[in-house]
């Protein structure tokens, strides 16, 4: 009886601790779909995730919002989405995958515009972009970086004329998959034009580029949208994950990284105003106020 | 039916399935989502499928003018480095597109090996329809000139010889002894450079960039159509179909009426 008594005790000790041990030690694979954009900024952050949980391990898919939407609409096994823009998510609401209520914007991004270091289309400001005989090279339409782009160009109408983007746009050469072909075009010195986001100009290629800023009347703020998916086989690192974005840890690397982040996610703000322009899709209670600036010029 | 035939026709027709259900189902989907509507307006599609059409013509033109000439020198001739040299020319049979993308960049690119020198004289290859064919070349010419060679190696040196006998030299003795007998291998390898060629995306995309109207084919427009809309492309994907159905089935024909020729 009494050997019973203690076998039992030793049986209850083990499976406490067993289970004491699960619920802080996280486990399993996490697999995110993320934007082309977040290349480098996700392998950070998942690397100090990966780093407070060892046994976790992140599988990242990058590749064009559109297409990772059009993707998970078909049913691919992914944990997380992390689109470029609010019009992609809301593909991936439609179909039904994420529910709307877990949708939150978790970074944000600026747009610049990139020639090859030795600038060999002698460019110096945006309106030059519209010099014939440029080679010019977009991302293709349906990224969210290009609907970002033309917007941008639209509003420079205001300042260099009615067919200011028209012209820009006749200097058109290629329409890339995603953003990062974008930076490669230019970087290898193919193209004397892009653009791209400010965090992409950053990185091991910064060397090969000059960026040229972007007015802040006309510059569009990209923001990110992430949440789990609906039926994600790993819904609680998942959850995990979106929450370790609002750790300061996360946002210091977002800021290396040229992001910036929603003010929600922040006690020191600054204001600055959400440009119209910006209202593609639906709005997920984002904030009126978000540290871009303060977040670019540390980076910088 | 005997077991062992079974067992033929059975995995015969699981090897037919793996290799019809993608198209077919692909058509089932088209008409199913009405994927037509979503269609990019036509002009985008006509221009993209002329493209396809010239740039495929002129590289199964290029590869018979420059490939032709090659295979022969590789057929008749025992030198040193030939081995090398043939492997050279099948490597981008197996060289992932992508890769042979960039090589053709860092070659012919402005910042390039061969060129920055065109560069300097005004001439910049990428994002030209020079660049789509040449993409398109460099990847499916092996496919021709590898074709051709083993025509020519079929034709046994006694032939040649007793025609050499009879005074045929030099072009009169490949005008009239060698083309009559291997043609047939060489329209074999144009068609199948020419299919290579029409289905040709990942070099292309690199090397030559994807503008609608000037460097977009059909695979290239087919995937800028798959990031916005699924079904779309799906659509625009059956069109290249039919496309390469119709010229399979007129390169059949051909060779059936070469057959009751013969």
């Amino acid at each position: 009886m009494r050997f019973r008594a203690s076998l039992q005790l030793v049986i209850a000790l083990f499976f406490g601790a067993a289970i004491s041990g699960a619920q802080d030690k996280m486990a399993g694979s996490l697999t995110i779909y993320a934007a082309t954009s977040l290349t480098d900024v996700f392998e950070a952050v998942g690397a100090a995730f990966v780093d407070a949980h060892p046994d976790v391990d992140i599988l990242l898919n990058f590749a064009n919002s559109a297409m990772l939407a059009a993707q998970i609409a078909a049913g691919a096994p992914a944990d997380i989405f992390a689109s470029a823009n609010e019009l992609q998510m809301d593909h991936v609401v439609e179909s039904g995958r994420v529910d709307e209520s877990e949708v939150e914007i978790f970074a944000h991004n600026r747009l610049t515009v990139i020639v090859p270091a030795d600038n060999p289309g002698n460019i110096q400001t945006v309106e030059e972009l519209s010099k014939q005989g440029l080679l010019l090279v977009l991302a293709a339409e349906g990224a969210p970086i290009r609907s970002y782009t033309d917007a941008m160009l639209a509003s420079y109408n205001e300042d260099y004329g009615e067919d200011f983007s028209e012209r820009v746009l006749r200097n058109l050469v290629s329409e890339e998959r995603n953003v990062r072909q974008v930076v490669a075009r230019v970087a290898l010195g193919e193209a004397d034009a892009g653009v791209v986001y400010q965090s992409d100009a950053l990185g091991d290629v910064a060397d090969q580029l000059i960026t040229i800023s972007v007015d802040e009347r006309h510059n569009q703020l990209a923001s990110y949208p992430i949440a789990p998916l609906y039926d994600a086989e790993a819904q609680d690192l998942a959850h995990a994950f979106i929450q370790f974005l609002r750790a300061d840890e996360a946002k210091l690397i977002m800021a290396e990284n040229g992001f910036c982040w929603p003010a929600i996610l922040d006690k020191s703000r600054s204001t600055i105003a959400k440009p119209e322009s910006n209202a593609a899709g639906a709005d997920y209670g984002e904030e009126q106020v978000f540290n871009c600036e303060a977040a670019t010029s540390e980076a910088g | 039916m005997k077991p062992d035939k079974l067992l033929i026709f059975a995995v015969s027709a699981l090897a037919f399935l793996l290799l019809a259900a993608p198209v077919a189902v692909l058509l089932v989907n088209g008409v199913g989502s009405r994927a037509w509507e979503g269609l990019p307006d036509s002009a985008t599609i006509l221009a993209a499928a002329l493209l396809s059409f010239a740039s495929t013509l002129a590289v199964v033109c290029l590869a018979a003018i420059l490939g032709t000439p090659l295979a022969y020198v590789l057929s008749r001739y025992e030198f040193k480095g030939k081995r090398l040299i043939s492997l050279f020319i099948e490597l981008p049979i197996v060289m992932p597109p992508a890769v042979a993308g960039l090589a053709l960049l860092l070659t012919f690119g402005r910042r390039g090996a061969i060129g920055s020198f065109l560069a300097d004289a005004g001439i910049i290859i990428p994002f030209s329809i020079l660049a789509v064919i040449l993409a398109q070349f460099f990847i499916s010419a092996p496919f021709y000139i590898r074709s051709a060679q083993v025509g020519f190696s079929s034709i046994s040196a006694e032939i040649e010889d007793a025609a050499r006998v009879d005074g045929a030299y030099g072009w009169l003795m490949f005008w009239y002894i060698t083309l009559p007998i291997a043609w047939r291998a060489m329209i074999a390898g144009m068609i199948l450079s020419w299919a290579r060629a029409l289905g040709e995306f990942g070099a292309t995309i690199l090397f030559a960039g994807n503008l609608p109207g000037k460097t977009q084919t059909m695979p290239l427009l087919v995937y800028s159509v798959f990031e916005r809309d699924i079904n779309a492309a799906i659509w625009t994907g059956l069109i290249l179909i039919v496309l390469a159905l119709i010229a399979l089935a007129l390169s059949q024909w051909l060779a059936r009426a070469q057959d009751k020729m013969d």
